[in-house]
Order: C-alpha cells, then sequence, then structure tokens
C-alpha cells in the first residue's frame, strides 16, 4: 500500500483585495472584496515506501500548500488524503509523533538557547526512550558534523548552522515521513553540498518516505528519482528527472571545434546559433536533425571536436514553466470546469 | 497512566528549558525588577502632596505622614496599597502574552503547535510560570529590601492566618487570571490579525479598573454606581483584590465571595480560549496558511 495517497484534493484561499489608495482603504473598512485563489486543484499522488520525491514547481504553484495539507496545518475544501492510513487534517497524536516538517525559512529552536535544549525538549514532545534518544542523537550530530556547535546559542549559528539543527530537531524521532519545504534556502553551496550529501545517506539508510520542495535544481538533481512537476496548482508531469527533459525539450545542444577560424566563416549563419567564441561554436539543433546538421558540416568543414549535450535543466524547467503558466491563463479565462476535468 | 507521566516530564522539561532561556537575559532583569518600584515611588509622592493638603493646618505631621483619611485609606494605608499592589501585578502581569500570541498566529509559527503533538496553551502556561518563578527569585532580596525600609507604612501591622492564606491563595488565581485573559485576547488574533488596538484597551482598562492607578474605593458611586460594575468586572482582581485583601478592607464573607468570584473568572477565561483556541485553528486551517 501507498505511504501517501492524495486523491481529487483541492484548496482555495479567500484573498482580500484592495486597490492602491486611502480612498479604497476606507472603502475596504466596509466593505470587503475577496478573490478566491485556487492554490491547489485537483491533484491525485500517490508515493511509495522509501519514495524520495520532488516538488518542482514556480512561485505560489501549489507546493507548500500541498506540504500543509500533507502536514495537518490545514484543511481541504475538498478531496481526501492518507499519510501511513490516518488523515493528516484530523491532527491526531499517533499521526503526529510519525511525520516531520522542515521550513528552510521557519524557525522551530529555541532561539536563546544551544540547540541541545531544543533537541531535549523534542525527546519528551515526541516520547523518545533516553537511550534511543543519545544513539540517534549522537548519530546525526557525527553525520552533520555539529558536535561542537550543540552548546552554542542556536542565535549564533550560521544559516546552515541551524539548517543543520533543524532536520536533526526533526529527525529526532525518527519519523516515518519527512516533509522537506526548501531546506537549502539562501545556503551557500558548500552548506548546500553538505545538506543534499546527508539526505542521501539517512534516505538510504533509513529508507524513510521524503518529499521535498526546492528551487535549487542541484538539490533535486542530487536527490531525488522522482520529480513531479506542480503549476497552477496542478500536477503537470510526474516522472523522472531524464523524462523531463526527453518530454519537454526537442532540443540538443551542440559544440564544435574548429581547426581555425576561417572555416568557422559560413557556420556563423545557421539558425539558433548561442555564441560564437573563435574558434568554437555553440548552437541549438532540434533532436532528431542531429546528425542530418553535422553531416552536412562535416563535409564542407574540418571539426576538430565535437560535443552534443542536453540544454541545461534550469532551462528546460523554466521552459516548462512557462507553458505551464501559459495553459493556466487559457483555461482560467476560457471555463473554470475545464481545469478540474483536465 | 504512563501517557499521563510522558506529558509531565514534557512539561517539566519545558519548565526547565524556559528558565534557562529565562537567566540568559539576567542583565534585563534586574533592571526590569528596579523600574518595577519607580512608578510607585512616583504615587507615593503624589499622595503625599494630596494628604499634605488637605490635612488641617497646624497639626503635626506624625512619622505615617499628614493624619487624615480618604475613603478609609490614611496616608500609610496608601502606600502600603501601593506596595501591595505591586506584588499582586508581579503576579497577574503578563508582558508580552497577548503580543506574542498573536505575532505567533501571523508569522505562521502557530504551525509549531499544530504539527508537533503538543498543546500550545500548556507550553505558554508552563514558560510563564518559569518566568514568574525567576523573576521572584531575582528580585526577592530588592522587594524584601523595599518592604523592610517601607514597614511603618503598614499602620496595622501583619494580617493574620487565615487571612494571610486567603491572600495568597487570591495571588496564585490572579496570575491564573491573568494568563488566561491574556491568552483571550491574543487568540483573538485568529480572527483580527492585529490585537494592538485591542490590548491598548484592555490596558487601559486593566490600569484604571484594576485598581493599579488607585484603590477602588475612590470610584464614583454617583451619578452611575461604577464601583458596583467595576465589583463586577474580572480586572479588580488583577490588583486591587489582593490588596484589599492583606490590608483588611475586604473581610469575613465577603472575602470569601471575593475568592469565588475571582476564581469563577479564571475558568470563565479558561474555557472562552480555549474554545477560542480549537475555533481559531480551525479557522487557520480553513482559509489560512
Amino acid at each position: 500500500m501507498a505511504v501517501i495517497e492524495i486523491k481529487n484534493l483541492v484548496k482555495s484561499y479567500r484573498v482580500y483585495q484592495k486597490t492602491e489608495g486611502l480612498a479604497a482603504s476606507i472603502k475596504g473598512l466596509f466593505k470587503r472584496e475577496y478573490r478566491n485563489v485556487e492554490a491547489v486543484k485537483n491533484i491525485d499522488l500517490k508515493v511509495e515506501e522509501g519514495e524520495f520525491v520532488a516538488f518542482l514547481g514556480p512561485n505560489g504553484a501549489g507546493k507548500t500548500t500541498t506540504l500543509k495539507l500533507l502536514s495537518g496545518v490545514i484543511n481541504p475544501d475538498s478531496g481526501t488524503c492518507s499519510v501511513m492510513g490516518f488523515t493528516p487534517w484530523e491532527r491526531r497524536n499517533e499521526y503526529r509523533r510519525r511525520f516531520a516538517l522542515v521550513m528552510g525559512q521557519k524557525n522551530q529552536l529555541w532561539w536563546d538557547l544551544p540547540a541541545a535544549e531544543s533537541f531535549r525538549l523534542n525527546q519528551h514532545i515526541y516520547g523518545v526512550p533516553a537511550d534511543k534518544f543519545n544513539v540517534t542523537k549522537n548519530e546525526l550530530c557525527d553525520l552533520l558534523d555539529v558536535n561542537r556547535l550543540l552548546n552554542q546559542p542556536v542565535r549564533e549559528l550560521s544559516l546552515g548552522e541551524r539548517m543543520k539543527m533543524e532536520l536533526i530537531a526533526a529527525l529526532l524521532h525518527q519519523p516515518d515521513v519527512l516533509f522537506l519545504d526548501e531546506p537549502t534556502i539562501g545556503l551557500d553551496v558548500v552548506a548546500q553540498h553538505k545538506i543534499q550529501e546527508f539526505l542521501k545517506y539517512y534516505q538510504q539508510e533509513r529508507k524513510t518516505t521524503i518529499l521535498l520542495t526546492s528551487h535549487y535544481m542541484k538539490d533535486i538533481e542530487a536527490l531525488c528519482k522522482r520529480v513531479v512537476i506542480i503549476a497552477g496548482g496542478e500536477i503537470y508531469h510526474d516522472g523522472s528527472l531524464e523524462g523531463i527533459v526527453d518530454k519537454f525539450s526537442g532540443d540538443k545542444i551542440v559544440t564544435l571545434q574548429m581547426s581555425d577560424a576561417t572555416s568557422l566563416g559560413s557556420l556563423r549563419g545557421l539558425p539558433n546559433v548561442i555564441e560564437v567564441e573563435e574558434p568554437k561554436i555553440k548552437f541549438r539543433v532540434a533532436r532528431e536533425r542531429v546528425g542530418e546538421v553535422l553531416a552536412g558540416i562535416f563535409k564542407s568543414h574540418s571539426v576538430d571536436d565535437i560535443v552534443v549535450e542536453d540544454p541545461p535543466l534550469e532551462e528546460v524547467i523554466s521552459n516548462v514553466f512557462s507553458a505551464a503558466e501559459e495553459k493556466k491563463h487559457s483555461s482560467t479565462g476560457a471555463a473554470r470546469t475545464d481545469a478540474s476535468s483536465v | 497512566m504512563p501517557q499521563v507521566f510522558d506529558k509531565a516530564k514534557t512539561w517539566w522539561t519545558f519548565f526547565k528549558i524556559s528558565i534557562n532561556e529565562r537567566l540568559v537575559y539576567r542583565g534585563d532583569f534586574i533592571i526590569g525588577t528596579l523600574m518595577r518600584f519607580l512608578p510607585t515611588l512616583t504615587q507615593i509622592f503624589l499622595w503625599w502632596a494630596i494628604y499634605d493638603a488637605i490635612s488641617t493646618p497646624g497639626t503635626a505631621d506624625s512619622v505615617e505622614g499628614p493624619d487624615q483619611d480618604i475613603q478609609g485609606y490614611r496616608y500609610g494605608d496608601m502606600v502600603a496599597y501601593y506596595l501591595m499592589v505591586t506584588i499582586a501585578r508581579a503576579f497577574s502581569s503578563m508582558p508580552g502574552l497577548t503580543k506574542g500570541i498573536a505575532e505567533q498566529i501571523r508569522s505562521g509559527e502557530i504551525k509549531k503547535f499544530l504539527i508537533q503533538p503538543v498543546d500550545m496553551q500548556a507550553c505558554l502556561l508552563m514558560q510563564r510560570i518559569a518566568h514568574k518563578l525567576v523573576y521572584y527569585l531575582m528580585a526577592a532580596l530588592p522587594f524584601a529590601l523595599v518592604y523592610w525600609l517601607c514597614g511603618d507604612f503598614f499602620i496595622d501591622g501583619w494580617p493574620d492566618a487565615e487571612t494571610l492564606a486567603v491572600f495568597c491563595t487570591s495571588l496564585v488565581l490572579a496570575f491564573a487570571l491573568g494568563f488566561y485573559l491574556e491568552c483571550t485576547i491574543g487568540l483573538v488574533g485568529f480572527w483580527f490579525l492585529e490585537v494592538t488596538s485591542l490590548t491598548f484597551i484592555y490596558m487601559l482598562m486593566n490600569f484604571l479598573l484594576s485598581g493599579h492607578m488607585f484603590p477602588l474605593e475612590l470610584l464614583p458611586e454617583v451619578p452611575v454606581n461604577v464601583r458596583a460594575i467595576v465589583d463586577f468586572l474580572p480586572f479588580k482582581y488583577l490588583a486591587y483584590f489582593p490588596a484589599a485583601v492583606f490590608l483588611g478592607k475586604v473581610e469575613g464573607a465577603a472575602m470569601y465571595w471575593g475568592l469565588a468570584t475571582e476564581a469563577a473568572w479564571v475558568i470563565f477565561f479558561i474555557v472562552t480560549s480555549r474554545v477560542l483556541w480549537f475555533r481559531g485553528v480551525k479557522r487557520y486551517s480553513g482559509f489560512g496558511g
């Protein structure tokens, strides 16, 4: 049975609309206009035990809303959801002891106290036996290399160090399901990498089911085999990372290193040239035409080296996002019923 | 039973951590304690001037000050009243509680209590008790010194054991009342997000109607019987009532009746704040996020 099972989940927010200016503010005192924002519309998702799934999507796509629904912070308008057999928004203690939510932008530790104290508190909140707590804590602290920071007030830690502590605090009760909302936001490359490595190792060891949202493609490349793209509150793609490139980008990027600058001449006129850096030229070709185009070039030019590669993931994703946005705009205007039946 | 034991351990840890947290700010604490007496000092001087002005000229001032009485308060009683109110308020005032709750709702930090298997109000209560205890511990010495120096103002000396017991109970209840009342106001933040104006109104009412500013005997009874109204409201238990019990202004049946009313208000605000919490969470999870 799937650990997480979401069916037809819908959640909309009521947002107060206020136009600029004092007159509008005064008007707002008496009569307010609200707009319904459909943060999540009709999401279906199944996650098996031990999967590491990435939620990808532009800002406001509904990723965080979905995580909030899964962790029971908010109730949906309609639809069902079961996590390990529990309905999250019933907020049963049995459920709350078995998952954790880490938000990169929110602090859950005691600001003025050493992290060790927050850990101790979590031990009791989650009812972890002392011996088990010590083993888990030591293991996590060793893995993340934070032993020397345990007795320093949290406010004096760097952002990266704090994030590590947040992770430890969330994992002390060994949750079966872990929700990570942008855990590497604002971190430098080294710290990001450390967190990635840790998560990867931890997930392989414990087989915890993890759902992660992130804006950093590197996080997702490093960690998740399965990627769910959410845009406009709907699932736009669900599959492997490579699958995204295959599905959403029909192009390859070709880089040719010519033997000398003169042979570059006529190539400058090719369509879709990305950059020329003598004696190198980089251009874009539709995937099925790569062979044909290269054969043509080889006939009349002398080429030293060839590289054919997929376009950068960031670019592909950004194309997917804009395509999804366009689709959203065209469908919301026409008919709302359409959106839910898609 | 083991579950109850687990809970107790959680609260105990929370309590210890809160104490540690409080001790971080010891400088702030010492200054805060000293400042507490400043307003009292100005009031003492103000009343000195008032009693001096109304005293019949020619009569020599005794050690306790001018020998006049206002609504049953001699000058010494008045000073003693303010000193006792300071003690009552050390129990009932909850700096930052309302604002803290509203802030947590607005910033979304409240999520923590929806996600973790732990009750927010219980956490806050533990934290408050811890903070208060640390405060009493640190303030005990300066307080003792001030009261020893001001001993002469307590003209009638110590009250009897029974009164003292009622006084102590009223202090504990004042703490509970202050806590749950401010919790209730803070939880309104689920609906209003901004509770500053509400807090301001509460502060104003508290200031005037709790007896913080002056003994409630000074409130007018004509043309509107303000005193009777104030007697019915919960505010007076935050400052006036414990002081009045200690100074023998409320005695016998009235004293126990007051204690019972105070307890009733505590229960009222416990229930109200619980209802607000559950309805607020429902609303929050329905609309917000």
